[in-house]
């Protein structure tokens, strides 16, 4: 199915097509994340984003810093905005184009949960990417259906109760080709993986992880250590799911524990408060254990 | 080529006619026979167009605002909740500039479930920055589509063409439709301005922060201000090709030396209509005003036409709910406030979720209006109904 060689699906020039001068907060997963996707991607594609914190760091009137074209209607409809990009390129006899939606996880996962799911139902040849950083961080790190589980946040500040909804699995479950997960420290595995999804004809859904500094409470410098810790600890594991196959997962080398995972973090640090860490803390090792279980980590 | 058939089916087969690339909708009743007719039309290869089945209105106007982006004609229809649902695109479309057709089939809001005609659905989205058309009888609701794609893709303003779910949407009567060559010969392709293409990459849709939001609106405000011109102007050159009126402002029936002028919109003129000329053959003289530009209000063209009128009825199917008759505000709001004549408006809610509005029932408005200006009246309201549950 995928013709080229991975020697070429590891090939990105930089190009900056997101270029700097945008205004996003230092050490910023989700900005670092855009460039790479829009330069794996290359000149030929056209950027739909939902109103979130990617859109306001990036398309203030009049000085975007975006090289390629860029389309933002709202929060929760990118899906069908870019689904009718496509239908207007198939209709016009235009293309091929790459197209590709973009949001964060309360576009992707909550208000814009109906958009996305349509989307890949009726099959349109957009590549959707959600920037992960597990909460509503342009309004203020409010709650999300991706917070994970004892995360605090100001609409959770007793810590979540919930567990992370598993979008990349229900994806796949919709029949689509191509499902991965990605996260910001390992340039070449999610550059390779947007190349390798626009090869592919028909939905395809890249899940990235994207630490938000401000909203995890961690300093900038400490995005890349923590992506390689969210693997390590199995929390997030990182996988390709094809025709419904996961295959390429990426395989722990020195597994960790949550522990050294949460308590680089802020919104975890209520758990480690009183001494003794809280039973979270277990429940949140037993998440990662049955990740590393399930996906064989 | 004169043919007897449903509403609906006059506008998908005029649609049809004009070419859109993208279709993209949700059924809703009274609408569905409109996409129903288009899908088939694609499906059949009649029609060459992307027809896009979305999980709701909300997508639905999405799909169509992504499409005209990326420099699609785009076509879309709805009523009521649908309408609602898609409120915020339809704003959305609006600021955007982008030349959308959508067909709203109107019909009442919930609750109480309804699915009756009134139009409080278009109403809702009144202030949105769309172009508001409504169609008298169903030949009119199959030419405006034609005029709607030409005006909106002249004024990069999205069009709605309102038709009254029901009483026209599924009424059969002869509809003239015309031959695919005098539509192309009417309606140009589309030529896009602003669209996303990688060969000129650019932003569209970018935020808007204090120091321009204010102006980008004002732009908007005065597009619509100005499209007034471009509406007469497409309904004249329709007059031209076609051989008929349709479309344009507002259109006058007997009005040169009435007493008593009625205000309208849509359907219900056309009762209105046998009410005058029965009137008249009892001595009174009674006149209409019909609105067809509902946005722009062509509050100018209203002033000048009913200027001398000291008695005036609005008849209107919505209510802005606390406040009163919403057409009836926008009539009163035609008159220069330093104007010091003794103008009596009278303004009757009727016909909300398809209750019927009779001759008697008209009959009674124009009777009441005679003795005395009335603010506001439910017209036709049954009395044992209310009793039992007005607190």
């Amino acid at each position: 199915m995928i013709t080229a060689s991975s020697e070429d699906l590891y090939r990105v020039e930089k190009k900056d097509l997101f270029a700097s001068g945008h205004r996003a907060c230092g050490g910023c997963g989700q900005a670092l994340a855009a460039r790479l996707v829009a330069d794996a991607a290359g000149e030929n594609t056209i950027a739909c984003v939902a109103t979130g914190c990617l859109e306001i760091f990036s398309s203030p009137y009049p000085d975007p810093n975006w090289r390629i074209p860029f389309l933002h209607s709202l929060f929760e409809n990118v899906s069908a905005v870019a689904s009718g990009v496509e239908a207007a390129y198939k209709a016009l006899k235009k293309g091929p184009v790459n197209i590709i939606a973009q949001g964060g996880d309360g576009s992707t996962a909550d208000i814009g949960f109906q958009s996305i799911s349509g989307m890949f139902e009726r099959g349109h040849n957009v590549l959707y990417i959600c920037y992960d950083n597990e909460a509503y961080m342009n309004t203020g790190v409010q709650r999300s259906s991706f917070t994970p589980l004892g995360a605090k946040t100001t609409t959770t500040p007793m810590g979540n109760t919930t567990r992370k909804k598993n979008l990349p699995l229900i994806a796949a479950d919709h029949g689509i080709p191509y499902v991965a997960t990605a996260t910001v420290d390992d340039f070449r595995d999610l550059q390779r993986k947007v190349k390798t999804a626009l090869l592919i004809n028909g939905p395809k859904y890249l899940h990235i992880l994207a630490p938000c500094p401000l909203g995890w409470g961690h300093t900038g410098d400490l995005t890349v250590q923590i992506c390689r810790l969210a693997k390590a600890t199995g929390l997030f594991p990182v996988f390709e799911i094809i025709n419904g196959k996961v295959t390429n997962v990426v395989k722990i080398q020195e597994k960790k524990p949550v522990e050294e995972y949460l308590k680089l973090q802020g919104r975890f640090k209520h758990l480690f408060k009183k001494g003794a860490p809280l039973k979270e803390v277990a429940a949140i090792q037993e998440i990662a254990n049955q990740n590393i279980e399930r996906f064989n980590l | 080529m004169l043919k007897y058939l449903e509403g609906s089916h006059g506008v998908s087969q005029v649609v049809a006619m004009c070419r859109p690339n993208v279709i993209s909708a949700y059924p809703i009743t009274p609408q569905t026979h409109i996409v129903e007719d288009l899908a088939r039309l694609v499906g059949e290869g009649e029609l060459e167009a992307e027809f896009i089945n979305v999980e709701s209105e909300f997508s639905a106007a999405s799909v169509v605002l992504g499409a005209s982006a990326a420099g699609a004609r785009a076509y879309t229809t709805t009523t009521s909740q649908g309408l609602l649902l898609m409120n915020e695109v339809i704003y959305c479309i609006a600021g955007m500039r982008l030349p959308i057709v959508l067909t709203c089939a109107n019909r009442a809001i919930s609750a109480p479930l309804n699915i009756w005609n009134d139009h409080q659905d278009s109403m809702t989205v009144r202030d949105a920055g769309w172009i508001q058309l409504h169609a008298e009888d169903n030949q009119e609701a199959a030419d405006l589509h034609m005029q709607a794609f030409k005006i909106a893709e002249q004024t990069f303003l999205p069009v709605m063409v309102c038709m009254d779910g029901f009483i026209l949407t599924h009424a059969f009567e002869p509809v003239d439709i015309p031959e695919q060559k005098e539509v192309d010969a009417f309606l140009p392709p589309f030529k896009p301005q602003n669209i996303v293409d990688p060969r000129w990459p650019r932003g569209i849709g970018l935020y808007a922060d204090p120091r321009f939001y204010m102006e980008v609106r004002y732009i908007l405000h005065r597009a619509l201000e100005k499209s007034e011109k471009v509406i007469k102007q497409v309904s004249a050159e329709f007059a031209k090709a076609f051989g008929r009126e349709s479309g344009g402002l507002l259109k006058t029936y007997k009005i040169e030396d009435a007493d008593l002028v009625i205000i309208t919109m849509g359907s219900v003129a056309g009762t209105i209509k046998d009410l005058i000329d029965q009137l008249e053959d009892e001595g009174k003289k009674v006149g209409l005003l019909q609105i067809c530009s509902y946005r722009p209000f062509p509050r100018k063209e209203v002033y000048r036409v009913l200027k001398d009128k000291t008695n005036l009825l609005v008849i209107e199917k919505s209510i802005s709910l606390g406040r009163g008759g919403i057409l009836g505000s926008d009539v009163r709001w035609s008159f220069p406030r330093t104007e010091k004549k003794d103008r009596k408006i009278s303004c009757f809610v009727s016909g909300l979720g398809g209750r019927n509005i009779s001759i008697s029932d008209l009959r009674y408005a124009v009777a009441r209006v005679e003795k005395e200006p009335v603010e506001l009246e439910f017209l036709g309201l049954n009395p044992e109904i209310i009793a039992k549950r007005d607190m």
